[in-house]
């Protein structure tokens, strides 16, 4: 008996899935866009920087005109910094009131004299802080290129003591910090959240809209079965852009090593998929309208994307965001990818972060398969 | 008036063609002015098509239609006329809008022809109480039953005063007594005013027969032209339905002959429904009051009322789709309960509005419902290829829905509602707007049904024709049943009269007499209501029309409204704390192999920092690795055995650090902060140990962090999360809007009014870019009041950027409406394009000029690129006006350019 009924649902489920893949077949300007986002899009957002410190616009203002300003000028290039425009110190202000110039470097009148005659000079480094991303570590970089300059600069013509420990600093999992190994995984993430509530989302509300809802409710098909053949449908289809995306795109063009399993990425993939796309159906059967659908979808989607540790370190964020997002399925997808793809770490250290994905997407599911009906009901 | 001589409307040799499908083929006519012109014949031969190409709302494909003289191709001379025609197309109320009140809606009309307000206003009086519309004018249109909407797409449809009327199918799915009073006030509005053409088109021939001249169409074909009398005459039939019929071809006309019923076999008192006291309220509003139904087993049961009288949802309340608020209903005994399976595969359902999907074909249609209703594998071609034929659906069996004609559809639709051979059926006005043929066909299959196989069938219904064939009936009126008996009984109760007065009596006696005095109230339409501008080329009164009425819609969505202006603050509060470009709090973890006060000396000074937070220590290198596998530590620290014993001796002991570097920005600050803590710890030992600071390097580097001296990320990030969430809302809500009116319908008031694109675009953007400049106040009161961030620079500078800016945004909802037709799609668009370029090529992060590649590209060409500058610079840097004209000018080219490619892009006719 249960074994048949449960047959039928499966039978059910395959036909409900197979006429959502059909709808989404011929929608042929929404392929167009998933095709891109998992293609265009992942090369774009991969390729615009290369490391975190890239192409650092900067300005130099030699006062001293010396073989020691003239060294340290040559001292930067590509690609951390572009080639440093030379200005006057009448200029250092405008340029960063105008945003030209992320650093610009004083050295002054006298520098070279005054290191030679160990007075220790003060070179001035402004930075405009208001670019967080390359403010601090652009400015790690300047005093290192700077200190190595004057000290093979000084070096046998002027007492410089050694170091009493040297530090060595090794990055595992991406040696040069190349941010499209990261950038590119990020970017895939995103999408595969957008796409997976957007859909699935969107699909509830134009099925209510144009009355088809209705009519698969009052057949012999529970809901249950009509959320799960949405949730497949989507995940199904957006599993496998993201997979042909990470191999093509980020395997193949861009040329990311991965580490670790890709199959067992994907099994991840598919839980946040699980968890992804019963958000967006509990999100349209909450929305009455498409409009309201979209309001909805940006509440959602952005604190999604920006505080799950993709963008910027979860660490960083105050205790209470951070305990908040742990129910988003975002922040353990980001996690379980991180470590998977880079760190190649294996099941034994990451099921926490499946367990609690199929948590969260039981919750939504449960959630949208209950609120389904009475969504109809009050439409 | 020389009606002969000239005719109101020619058309020579048109077609068309809906991808493959011919809808037209090669028409010629010539449609006499000044009288009343009848397109009849059964859906999807082509009469609404024929109806839209006259009247402008789509493009002739081949051939030639002149109306009043002139060629209607010819965009500029559509534009001239159209103030002189009025166009009502098919579909209860689609180019109403459903959230609008009566008065707004004809209001909205009013100025799209550009009615100056006090005629306007007083016209309108006018036309609602000659409709008896009147004490319903503050009422939304949704709400309005089926007859009383298509009085006000009458209304509508009359406020310019037209010389030319174009109904599409106006009484398809009205009730008797509201199709009577229709009629009545078309007749009336004619008598008014003389020389007004008008033409309709029917399905039902008994409405014809008052038509002056008809146009009897089959399968894209016009079969004869003429008055009713001639048409009669001719074929020598004694009414326009058997005249109809024998105009067809033969091979259609083969089938037809008249219904006989065989009686109902008395014998079974078995109940299919049983219902008592069945009420059902929505809020305070009584849908259904106290209704009570038995209906037995086999019987065709006829439920009839006007629309909106509550009997959908009495239907949907036994078929277990809305519950129940009061009373008990049973289904074959036993309680309808929504949850049951078993139920539901014995009962049949086709709901009013068309609900298959669209974009399958008629045949995955139909074998997706045979399978979800568990018809056996082997029986389902042979039941789907009996119903094709049944339903004359064979040659259209893999045609997608969607493109199906209105007719075509409804025979679908009833199709699927009975292919897993149910026992009860429950039919909502299953044959509206089906031709007579096909409708005669279906009850013969009905008949067969109860009859034969003892079916219940529970059907609503409009035509009386119809209703004649139940065995009984109910009328429904406001919630209530007015009286349930067979047929003949309610005739004789009444007087022996049609059944059709039967009903109209009983429902004047409980609705009593509409006070329409509609000769004193039309004088409204007698004269040109049109102003000059009309037909002018751009007009203000209509951009400000559409804009208006996106307001009321907008103000009418109270959900809609707080999203877009609270929830904009709400996330401005969620990321301005959570975004956070300080890297702190990294958990980190020593293998410490000396073990000696040194070493742990050293680890101290890295735990003491603020930016890390140690963990227990670490044991050996499989554990380093593990640890920092499973991301639990970003930072792992390895002294090496004898480090204290080399230090003292001077022997440069060297310190390990693994950083994690699978988040590469992390990685980057992380090396940063190492080196210097390393410095840092360094010249405290020296002074430890040797008392005095040593040279280090032989310079000192000052680094001065500008405009933000804490170097806080909230300084930087909040003001960068007003671009952000002013390019997603806008673009979104405004593509949304756009794309919704041509999903929903209503953008055929574009086709065939005077307005043009720039002010149905620019119309529909205005009360968005409001919408946003208040959301942008309130994001800006949550940055300075909630984050303490202060506005250091020029306030006005600020708020004109963001005019520009939302302009922008709201012009790139625009643009994405341009090339998307569905919502889902305009959602999709406009949330991909937007995202990915305002996050993470405009500047947020990384500068635009450090990028490279499609993102540089791409960043350069994005608004949000100047606009986060200018925002960052007003507030950080205190700059003004002059210091950002550079962004200025790169900003102020974008709103031009969206407008004309939007412009470009929106068609201005359906195809």
């Amino acid at each position: 008996m249960i074994g048949a009924s449960l047959r039928t649902s499966l039978s059910h489920v395959v036909l409900l899935t197979t006429k959502e893949l059909r709808s989404l077949w011929h929608d042929k300007v929404l392929l167009a866009l998933i095709v891109w986002v998992f293609s265009g899009g992942i090369y774009s957002a991969a390729t615009a920087t290369s490391q975190e410190l890239h192409n650092a616009p900067i300005a130099i203002v030699d006062n001293d005109h010396s073989p020691l300003s003239q060294q340290i000028r040559d001292a930067f290039y590509g690609p951390y910094f572009k080639t440093p425009e030379l200005i006057d110190f009448d200029q250092v202000d405008p340029v960063l009131y105008a945003g030209r110039y992320t650093f610009v470097l004083v050295i002054p009148d006298g520098f070279e004299r005054d290191v030679l005659a160990g007075k220790q000079p003060a070179l001035q480094i402004n930075i405009d802080a208001t670019r967080m991303s390359q403010a601090g570590i652009g400015d790690g970089y300047i005093r290192n290129i700077v200190s190595g300059e004057l000290n093979q600069f000084v070096s046998g013509q002027l007492p410089v003591s050694e170091l009493p420990i040297e530090l060595v600093t090794r990055n595992k999992y991406n040696p040069n910090l190349e941010s499209h190994w990261f950038g590119s995984i990020m970017e895939i993430i995103s999408n595969v959240t957008m796409l997976a509530i957007i859909l699935t989302g969107a699909a509830v509300i134009r099925e209510r809209e144009h009355g088809t809802l209705e009519h698969l409710l009052v057949m012999p098909v529970r809901p249950t079965e009509i959320v799960t053949a949405k949730v497949l449908a989507s995940g199904l289809t957006v599993l496998l852009a993201a997979g042909l995306s990470l191999e093509l795109m980020v395997k193949g063009v861009l040329a990311v090593p991965i580490h670790g399993s890709v199959p067992l990425f994907l099994v991840g993939a598919a839980l946040h998929l699980f968890a992804a796309t019963s958000m967006g159906i509990f999100l349209g059967t909450v929305a009455r309208s498409m409009p309201q659908m979209g309001l909805l979808l940006i509440l959602t989607i952005l604190p999604l994307q920006l505080l799950s540790g993709g963008i910027t370190p979860r660490e960083s964020m105050p205790d209470i965001v951070q305990t908040i997002m742990l129910a988003a399925p975002t922040t353990h997808f980001v996690s379980l990818a991180q470590s998977i793809l880079y760190r190649a770490a294996g099941w034994d250290t990451i099921w926490p972060r499946f367990a609690a994905l199929l948590a969260i997407g039981s919750v939504f599911f449960f959630a949208a398969v209950v609120r389904f009906r009475r969504s109809v009901a009050f439409a | 008036m020389n009606t002969a001589a000239t005719p109101v409307v020619r058309v020579t040799g048109v077609a068309h063609r809906y991808r493959d499908i011919p809808a037209l083929r090669d028409i010629d006519v010539d449609i006499p002015a000044g009288v009343m012109v009848g397109l009849i014949g059964p859906d999807g031969v082509g009469k609404s098509t024929l109806l839209d190409l006259i009247a402008g709302a789509r493009k002739v494909q081949s051939g030639r239609i002149e109306v009043f003289g002139g060629d209607i191709g010819d965009q500029r001379y559509r534009d001239r006329i159209a103030p002189r025609i009025a166009y009502m197309p098919q579909g209860l109320g689609k180019n109403l809008y459903a959230s609008l009140s009566v008065f707004e809606n004809v209001d909205f009309f009013g100025r799209l022809f550009g009615i100056e307000r006090s005629q306007r206003h007083r016209q309108i009086d006018e036309l609602l109480e000659a409709t008896a519309l009147a004490p319903f004018r503050n009422r939304s249109a949704g709400k309005l039953s089926g007859g009383m909407k298509q009085k006000l797409g009458l209304c509508c449809a009359l406020i310019h005063a037209p010389d030319l009327l174009i109904l599409d199918e106006p009484t398809t799915g009205i009730d008797p007594l509201s199709r009577r009073q229709f009629w009545e006030l078309v007749d009336r509005i004619r008598g008014r005013r003389a020389g007004m053409s008008v033409i309709v088109s029917t399905a039902y021939m008994e409405e014809a027969e008052r038509f002056d001249w008809l146009v009897p169409m089959n399968a894209g074909r016009i079969l004869a032209t003429g008055s009713p009398e001639a048409l009669k005459q001719d074929s020598g039939s004694d009414s326009l339905e058997a005249a109809f019929i024998s105009l067809l071809p033969p091979e259609l006309r083969g089938e037809h002959h008249a219904l006989t019923i065989p009686p109902l076999a008395s014998a079974t008192h078995d109940l299919a429904i049983s219902a008592q006291g069945l009420t059902k309220r929505f809020g305070d509003f009584t849908a259904v009051d106290s209704v009570d139904l038995d209906i037995r087993r086999g019987e065709i049961f006829g439920f009839l009322g006007s629309n909106g009288c509550g009997k959908t949802t009495t239907m949907k309340m036994l078929t277990g789709l809305l519950p129940i608020s009061a009373g008990r209903a049973q289904l074959f005994g036993q309680p309808v309960d929504a949850g049951s399976m078993a139920v539901r595969r014995r009962v049949g359902y086709m709901s009013q509005a068309f609900s298959l999907y669209a974009e399958l074909t008629v045949l995955q249609n139909l074998e997706l419902h045979a399978r979800l209703f568990h018809l056996p594998e082997t029986r389902i071609p042979e039941r789907i290829d009996r119903l094709l034929a049944r339903f004359g659906l064979s040659d259209y069996r893999d045609v997608q829905a969607g493109q199906l004609p209105l007719g075509i559809r409804q025979r679908l639709s009833l199709a699927v509602a009975i292919v897993h051979e149910p026992e009860l059926l429950i039919l909502d006005e299953p044959t509206s707007g089906v031709d007579p043929i096909a409708r005669d066909g279906f009850w013969e299959l009905l008949i067969e049904l109860s009859r034969q196989t003892g079916v219940t069938i529970f059907v609503s219904t409009h035509f009386m024709n119809e209703a004649e064939r139940c065995d009984r009936i109910s009328l429904m009126h406001a919630g209530r049943i007015l009286v349930t008996d067979r047929p003949q009984a309610i005739r004789d109760a009444a007087g022996g009269v049609s059944l059709e007065d039967a009903f109209v009596e009983h429902l004047k006696a409980v609705a009593g007499t509409p006070a329409a005095d509609t000769d004193r109230a039309l004088s409204a339409i007698d004269g040109d209501a049109g102003t000059p501008d009309a037909g002018a080329p751009f007009s203000l009164h209509r951009l400000l029309g559409y804009s208006f009425r996106e307001a009321l819609e907008v103000i009418r969505d109270p959900i809609r409204l707080t999203f877009a202006l609270l929830g904009s603050a709400l996330l401005m509060l969620v990321l301005g704390y959570g975004i956070s470009m300080d890297v702190e709090d990294l958990a980190f973890a020593a293998l410490d192999r000396d073990g000696t006060p040194a070493s742990r000396d050293y680890v101290q000074n890295i735990a003491s920092s603020r930016y890390f937070v140690e963990q227990p220590p670490i044991v050996d290198s499989v554990e380093l690795d593990r640890r920092m596998r499973s991301g639990e530590l970003s930072l792992a620290i390895e002294i090496p055995p004898g480090f204290g014993a080399d230090l003292k001796r001077g022997r440069s002991p060297e310190v390990a650090m693994w950083i994690d570097g699978s988040m590469p920005f992390r990685a980057e600050t992380v090396g940063g902060y190492l080196q210097g803590l390393h410095l840092q710890y360094l010249t405290d030992l020296a002074i430890r140990t040797l008392g005095d600071v040593p040279t280090l390097t032989p310079a000192d580097l000052e680094s001065r962090y500008r405009f933000n001296q804490d170097f806080r990320s909230i300084y930087a990030m909040a003001p960068a999360v007003i671009p952000l969430l002013l390019m997603f809302i806008p673009a979104i809500l405004t593509a949304l809007s756009v794309v919704r009116e041509k999903e929903l319908g209503s953008i055929v008031n574009l086709y065939v009014s005077p307005a043009t694109r720039v002010e149905f675009l620019i119309g529909k953007q205005l009360p968005y870019i409001a919408v946003s400049m208040v959301s942008f106040v309130t994001l800006l009161l949550v940055t300075v009041y909630v984050f303490d961030v202060p506005i250091k620079g020029d306030l006005f500078a600020l708020f004109f950027a963001t005019l520009i800016y939302v302009v922008t945004s709201t012009g790139l909802g625009l643009l994405v409406s341009a090339f998307t037709s569905t919502q889902i799609t305009a959602l999709a668009a406009a949330a991909i394009l937007t995202m990915l370029a305002t996050v993470s090529f405009s500047g947020l992060t990384d500068p635009v000029s450090s990028l490279e590649g499609p993102g540089r590209i791409i960043g350069d060409n994005w608004p949000a690129t100047y606009y986060i500058n200018i925002v960052r610079g007003i507030f950080t840097k205190g700059l003004d006006l002059g210091d950002l004209s550079g962004d200025f000018r790169r900003l102020l080219l974008f709103p031009p350019v969206l407008t004309v490619a939007s412009i470009l892009l929106l068609r201005r006719q359906g195809r």
